[in-house]
């Protein structure tokens, strides 16, 4: 790795967050515009927005003003700090989530040690706004959701991290960089052509990873906390305006983060095989194909969500606790016995 | 030295102040959302004396998972918007003598123990796998007899939740 820019601590600092400033708001309106607008009317059969810019791209633009100017209302029984801090403390939990993820060899806010485990730690301080939010709204419908998610949040934690156990004992480190690497140095049966993606070797991991990541993002079929037909729309009901906008955003930006979680650990993140794990141009091509990945797997995500009806409430409780949790755990012991034996 | 110096005396006075808010305040849900704040404080220091494995392990479980559950348990019971006067109890001053005293043996014994070691720049950083290596090495039967008394615990929740 070649020291291209060498800065003080401060500003390399102060770039690499001004540059994550801008990209979590752009990769949440990517999701929304391609998957949101365009893929879910195409599954519908509508057009979906199609006016305002080529293809509609600027609807969202539209969208953001919109939002932007309504009025910004607080319910006159709501507790107003708390209802106020509620949305801020979702996306803070957002952007906490961007600081590890890695998008080349040296094109990452903070290569934390933890990697990983920081990822689970901090995507796991939303629930604490969606419980601030619910609970601050005084409204029953909002208390209800806040409640659902939260039971829900912490229900699909437990897999999401055991499935990301398998991972860590195959490669190693809790690192993202490091897990990176170690896909890209394995060998599938003696041949190192593609490295060895930890799909193959852990695919019941990825389907865990994935079914919760679906949960704790609360996409379909797993809505139950903003369920609208029945709850009207959960803990965000009483937000109008900018601040409903901050929940929109962390809901997709957290979508892209966990995307990004999956194509790092499952997928071999941004490595490129016949390159070095280290080389230079993989700065400049990295980014491009994280960003294909990440795509890729959040078609999934949106096409799951597009397809399934809801569960109801003691299914999804039933499913976490009997069928995800006991499978993660088998998946950690087959896992600890490979490496052991191999 | 500075930068961590000067960060530590600010997150010092979010915590104690956060702390005793905590303790004041006359809405429990604002008490639960202040120790949340204590502790997230707690976790920025550890960052600050290099122990990022702790500080992550506390954002986890503490926030995620610990306080987490205490709101929900507030929130499904009794929790009202505004003051509510029978948070403060008759025996605060008791309560608060027992927290001085303790306060008082926690910091005589840590400044007696420790009170003359200095943090070097430069010093050994323990990374993650160092701290699992000497997890289990040199701490393997206070770790074990964790392990046990948790699950012990464990399965004393789930025998007192059965019905039949």
């Amino acid at each position: 790795m070649i020291e291209l820019l060498a800065l003080p601590y401060w500003q390399e600092t102060s770039i690499k967050l001004g540059l994550a400033l801008v990209v979590i708001p752009t990769t949440s309106l990517i999701l929304v515009y391609l998957f949101l607008f365009k893929m879910m009317a195409f599954m519908q059969s509508r057009l979906g927005p199609n006016e305002t810019g080529p293809y509609g791209s600027l609807q969202l633009i539209a969208e953001a003003i919109k939002f932007l100017q309504k009025e910004d209302i607080n319910p006159a029984q709501a507790d107003r700090r708390v209802f106020r801090l509620a949305p801020v403390v979702v996306l803070a939990s957002t952007f906490l989530l961007y600081v590890v993820l890695p998008a080349g060899p040296d094109a990452v806010v903070q290569n934390l040690d933890t990697g990983v485990f920081y990822a689970m730690a901090v995507s796991s301080l939303s629930v604490l706004g969606i419980l601030m939010a619910g609970w601050a709204s005084a409204n029953k419908y909002a208390l209800l959701g806040g409640l659902r998610a939260a039971g829900q949040l912490i229900a699909y934690e437990l897999p999401l991290i055991l499935a990301v156990m398998g991972v860590v004992i195959q490669a190693e480190t809790m690192n993202l960089q490091g897990i990176i690497e170690a896909q890209a140095t394995g060998e599938i049966f003696g041949i190192g052509l593609i490295g060895n993606p930890f799909i193959l070797t852990q695919f019941l991991a990825f389907l865990i990873f994935m079914i919760a990541a679906q949960a704790e993002l609360t996409q379909t079929p797993f809505d139950m906390p903003v369920a609208e037909t029945e709850l009207v729309g959960g803990y965000h009901i009483e937000y109008t305006g900018f601040r409903f906008l901050l929940f929109f955003m962390a809901e997709f930006g957290t979508a892209f983060a966990f995307a990004a979680l999956a194509s790092v650990m499952f997928l071999g993140g941004w490595w490129i095989p016949g390159f070095d794990v280290d080389s230079n141009i993989l700065n400049i091509l990295g980014p491009g194909v994280m960003l294909g990945k990440i795509l890729l797997v959040a078609f999934f995500i949106f096409w799951v969500r597009f397809t399934y009806p809801r569960l109801r409430e003691d299914q999804l409780q039933k499913f976490a606790w009997k069928v995800l949790i006991p499978l993660a755990l088998v998946n950690i012991v087959i896992t600890g016995i490979f490496k052991v034996v191999f | 030295m500075v930068a961590q110096n000067i960060a530590f005396g600010i997150i010092s006075g979010i915590v104690v102040f956060s702390a005793l808010r905590m303790v004041t305040t006359r809405n429990i849900v604002h008490s639960a959302l202040f120790l949340v704040a204590v502790l997230a404080g707690l976790s920025g220091q550890y960052v600050l004396l290099a122990a990022e494995f702790v500080a992550t392990t506390q954002v986890l479980v503490y926030i995620g998972a610990v306080m987490v559950l205490f709101l929900f348990g507030i929130m499904l019971t009794k929790a009202p918007i505004g003051k509510s006067m029978e948070m403060t109890g008759t025996q605060w001053p008791i309560a608060a003598g027992v927290a001085l005293m303790l306060g008082a043996v926690i910091l005589y014994s840590l400044i007696d123990q420790f009170g003359s070691d200095r943090l070097t720049e430069g010093g050994k950083i323990y990374r993650t796998a160092d701290v699992g290596d000497e997890v289990f090495s040199t701490y393997i039967i206070p770790f074990e007899a964790i392990s046990v008394l948790l699950l012990a615990a464990l399965i004393g929740a789930i025998v007192l939740a059965r019905k039949d």
